[in-house]
């Protein structure tokens, strides 16, 4: 065996020259810099983990409490915290797409084309995936078995591989920031330019993989969730009685289970065109890439209302809860939120109007487009009529709601543009289009993940979160928004061709400028969030709400101490209407202790969720990097330790009721303390979470 | 037989106390929850290869490589395993001694194997031919359907195994019975994605 044979076969088709420092002294160019910059981000980003977790003696606390837990309320919490970090580095480099557009009219600017490519790739990849996605898994994890009075989700073990083997997917993304190149070919992927023809090396490899961890994730807390609002609701939770975020929770969860697997199989596929040779979207030998475009829109259009529908469950309980109003409309929220799940897979060939069909075809796909804008609209005036007469409190979570309601319906009316076929044939492919999916993704689920993020964070934490800094942050959110897309929105009109490292018009030249304004000002946004947080953490004394009920909502999450004990619920508690909450504390017939408590079984550590997604990420690296051995043992290990998991029949440990109705009646005596506060007082450290009765309820 | 019962859809089993109440509901439907969304993958694996099968390129087609006669056989085994599978299912609910849930299992696990050597068979009398899917679009849609079938069987043959093993260790516990009856879920399901691979690959690539 010769030397570079042994290389191959330890470690595939890794060399230095994968390294963007390698690269980076090799050519000593801006944009080499800039790449081996970020790759040293992430280098020093994880010596600084390991030192800190070091230093503070916080690994065990990490492992033992948070990364095995099978606990719903730490997974979902460690889905947003992925979504924060993925989030941080998908934006910086938007507004380095910005600036490098704003520079480069008749010039070169600071990033090199490929470059630029990687930075729209890696940009749309993580937003949609590992930001979006882990963002509503974990609002969705976090609220909906305490919404409908259960203690976990269906099956907690499952939970925690789904969630790890998102962190492998992000983690793999990272990593292809210091090690290699990513793809180039769009969050997309379109083939052939994504086959090995046209791309030979690792980026699309490292798409291929990352994006399968995290659907398969996907996939398995779909199923979850489904199962879990289906078969786990408390006595009396009927369907018809769920809060609103639960009926969109469901739905986003049936989209996940059917729409997932073509997103896998457009990914497999794409894997064994460029793994074995084979045929499905190349340019010879049979190969049709439309089939690809097709399954990857099967899947990619429902990904929409999987992205927007959590956020228009927070929309609808934050309305509510801030205009302390019922939801105006339930039942035609409830049915709009199912006819757009129905109608999401009727309509994936808009995404390639201009690709071969017939015009017949093409009127029919844009006809259901503009469909789904019905129920939406149902949806817009069911919020808009739920906080007529109410008593609206202008708090942050609520602001942005409103900001959702305005710029929404602007990004819809450009969607309906767009789905007229004409129209799209002269500006697809512009950043009209880009300006367009911002226009509905930014307020569609940004917006409400932030507002749901503010809205739950004092139940999840025990108090509350600075209301100043929040509304800083609103202002930097909205501004920067329609600073940097209104201006895409002519420039797509002007022709300006979306994806472009350089430009060579003149008279975009404002309207960039604009942009990258705006960018910044996004930046802010995510800044003042981070600000937000630490100002937060550091006044926690005196924002604490124990009792659990901080902006006198309607739903159960509220009925119970903030934060919630591990089993959520002391006794599980039965349901007669919907808002029971709000009406049982009208009645004055809440925080009374039970008769009796029972003893609770809550499922025990598990270190086999960790295991998965760091064998499957293993597995992933070594496919990307030919390293057939790393792959092999990756696999092999994931599934031995599932198997081996089976056999343990140990798996649940017992909380005393004792134990339950001490802590229960500690909480009691704290309710018995505090002193209920009017709406006017919610926003100052008065507010700890008891509510004073609402004069006179007003009816919907 | 007494007791309190596993309560979902299908074949309900009695004497089941360790089990939270309704974790046998939600697990079963769970399982049928995957079962749709794997159904969706294979659904999709059927409609590529529709959209190929006109794709030879100059290398051999439907006509020139399939053979009726294994994949008759082949159907014969798998419907067969499914009926064995059943035998079992019956034989963990009625049957006392762990006997006969050993004997069917085995059975099973026995027509699965003959199953994917008659299929490999089929594949490598394929690539004596000259039928690999680097050829052509058609012989990579062949390619990607009919082994993630075999591959799905693969991985039922191996959850048998385990079973057994479970079966060894525990006897059959709730647990076991519960994972069993999820396995059988599996297993049939497998059986009707055959169907339509015999149906739609080779009977129409044959008869054409």
């Amino acid at each position: 065996m010769s030397g570079d044979d042994l290389w191959y076969w330890l470690l595939g088709r890794l060399d230095a020259k994968a390294l963007p420092f390698v690269r980076a002294w090799d050519h000593p160019t801006l944009s080499e810099f800039i790449g081996a910059g970020a790759g040293a981000m992430v280098v020093i980003g994880g010596i600084a983990m390991v030192v800190l977790l070091t230093w503070m003696r916080w690994w065990r606390p990490l492992f033992l409490d948070w990364l095995t837990s099978l606990d719903h309320k730490k997974i979902g919490i460690m889905y947003v915290v992925i979504a924060a970090v993925m989030f941080t580095r998908a934006l910086i480099e938007a507004v380095l797409m910005r600036t490098q557009q704003s520079l480069a009219i008749n010039a070169p600017g600071i990033v090199a084309p490929e470059h630029f490519a990687q930075l729209f790739s890696t940009h749309g990849t993580i937003m949609i995936f590992f930001m979006a996605m882990p963002f509503l898994t974990g609002l969705i994890n976090y609220v909906v078995p305490l919404q409908i009075g259960t203690r976990d989700v269906a099956f907690p073990l499952l939970n925690s591989i789904s969630l790890m083997l998102t962190a492998g997917g992000a983690g793999l993304v990272m990593v292809s920031l210091a090690v290699g190149d990513f793809s180039t070919g769009g969050w997309s992927g379109y083939p052939p330019y994504t086959g090995k023809a046209f791309q030979p090396g690792v980026g699309p490899d490292y798409w291929i993989w990352a994006v399968t961890l995290s659907s398969l994730g996907t996939t398995l807390s779909g199923l979850n969730f489904a199962t879990t609002i289906y078969k786990k609701r408390c006595p009396g939770m009927h369907l018809m009685r769920m809060p609103l975020f639960c009926w969109t929770a469901l739905c986003t969860s049936v989209l996940m289970i059917f729409a997932m697997p073509p997103l896998t199989l457009a990914t497999a596929l794409l894997a064994l065109d460029r793994y074995a040779d084979f045929h499905f979207f190349t340019n010879d030998l049979g190969g049709n890439m439309m089939n690809y475009v097709n399954l990857f829109w099967l899947f990619g259009h429902p990904e929409v209302y999987i992205l927007i529908l959590p956020a228009f469950g927070v929309y609808s309980e934050v309305i509510s809860a801030f205009s302390s109003k019922e939801l105006y409309g339930y039942i035609s929220l409830v049915l709009a939120t199912m006819a757009i799940g129905v109608l999401s897979f009727t309509v994936w060939l808009h995404h390639f109007f201009t690709m071969g069909q017939s015009a017949d075809v093409n009127a029919v796909f844009g006809i259901a487009t503009m469909t789904i804008a019905v129920p939406t609209g149902v949806k817009i005036y069911d919020w808009i009529w739920t906080m007529f007469r109410g008593e609206v409190r202008f708090t942050a979570p609520m602001l942005f709601s409103l900001a959702f309601l305005v710029t929404f319906v602007l990004g819809g009316l450009s969607g309906i543009m767009l789905a007229v076929p004409p129209i799209d044939y002269v500006v697809h492919n512009t950043v009209f289009l880009v300006a367009h999916f911002h226009n509905v993704l930014i307020p569609g689920l940004l917006y409400g993940m932030i507002a749901g993020y503010m809205y739950w964070f004092p139940k999840a934490f025990g108090f509350r979160l600075d209301e100043r800094w929040g509304k800083i942050s609103f202002v930097c959110w909205v501004a920067g928004f329609y600073l940097a897309f209104m201006p895409l929105y002519v420039l797509g009109l002007g022709g300006m061709a979306r994806r472009s490292q350089a430009l060579f018009e003149p008279d975009y030249r404002p309207w960039l400028i604009v942009a990258v304004l705006g960018a910044f000002l996004l930046l802010a946004g995510l800044a003042t969030l981070f600000v937000q947080l630490f100002v937060s953490v550091r006044n926690r004394e005196a924002n604490r709400v124990p009792v659990g009920d901080p902006w006198d909502a309607r739903s159960l999450e509220w009925s119970i101490p903030a934060p919630p004990p591990e089993y959520n619920f002391a006794t599980i508690p039965h349901v007669d209407r919907r808002d029971v909450f709000y009406w049982r504390k009208a009645e004055e017939s809440t925080y009374r202790a039970a008769e009796r408590y029972d003893d609770i079984a809550v499922p025990k550590n598990s270190w086999i969720g960790p295991i998965v997604g760091f064998a499957g990420a293993i597995c992933a690296f070594g496919l990307v990097w030919h390293i057939w051995w790393m792959a092999i043992l990756g696999l092999v290990f994931a599934w031995v330790a599932v198997i081996a998991r089976s056999f343990v029949r140990d798996t649940h440990r017992i909380v005393p009721a004792a134990e339950v109705e001490a802590r229960e009646r500690r909480w009691l005596a704290e309710v018995e303390r505090a002193r209920p506060i009017p709406r006017r007082l919610e926003e100052t450290p008065q507010n700890v979470g008891l509510a004073e009765p609402f004069p006179a309820p007003v009816p919907a | 037989m007494s007791g309190p019962q596993l309560r979902h859809v299908g074949l309900n089993l009695t004497g089941a106390d360790t089990l939270e109440p309704g974790e046998a509901e939600s697990s079963l439907y769970g399982f049928w929850i995957f079962l749709m969304s794997d159904a969706v993958l294979f659904a999709l694996l059927f409609a590529v290869y529709g959209t190929q099968l006109a794709a030879t390129a100059g290398a051999p087609g439907p006509q020139d490589v399939f053979e009726i006669g294994p994949a008759f056989v082949e159907t014969l085994i798998l419907l067969t395993s499914s009926l064995t599978f059943g035998l079992a299912a019956i034989a963990m609910k009625y049957d006392r001694t762990r006997t006969g849930l050993v004997v069917w299992l085995c059975v099973s696990l026995t027509l699965g194997i003959a199953f994917l050597g008659f299929e490999l068979n089929d594949f490598a009398t394929m690539a004596s031919k000259d039928a690999t899917p680097d050829r052509s679009g058609f012989l990579s849609a062949f390619f990607a359907l009919v082994p993630t079938h075999g591959l799905h069987v693969t991985i039922g043959c191996l959850w048998i195994v385990v079973m057994l093993a479970q079966i060894a260790t525990f006897g059959p516990d709730d647990r076991v019975k519960l994972n069993l009856l999820r396995l059988g879920l599996f297993w049939h399901f497998l059986d009707i994605v055959w169907i339509g691979i015999f149906s739609v690959v080779y009977l129409q690539g044959v008869l054409r």
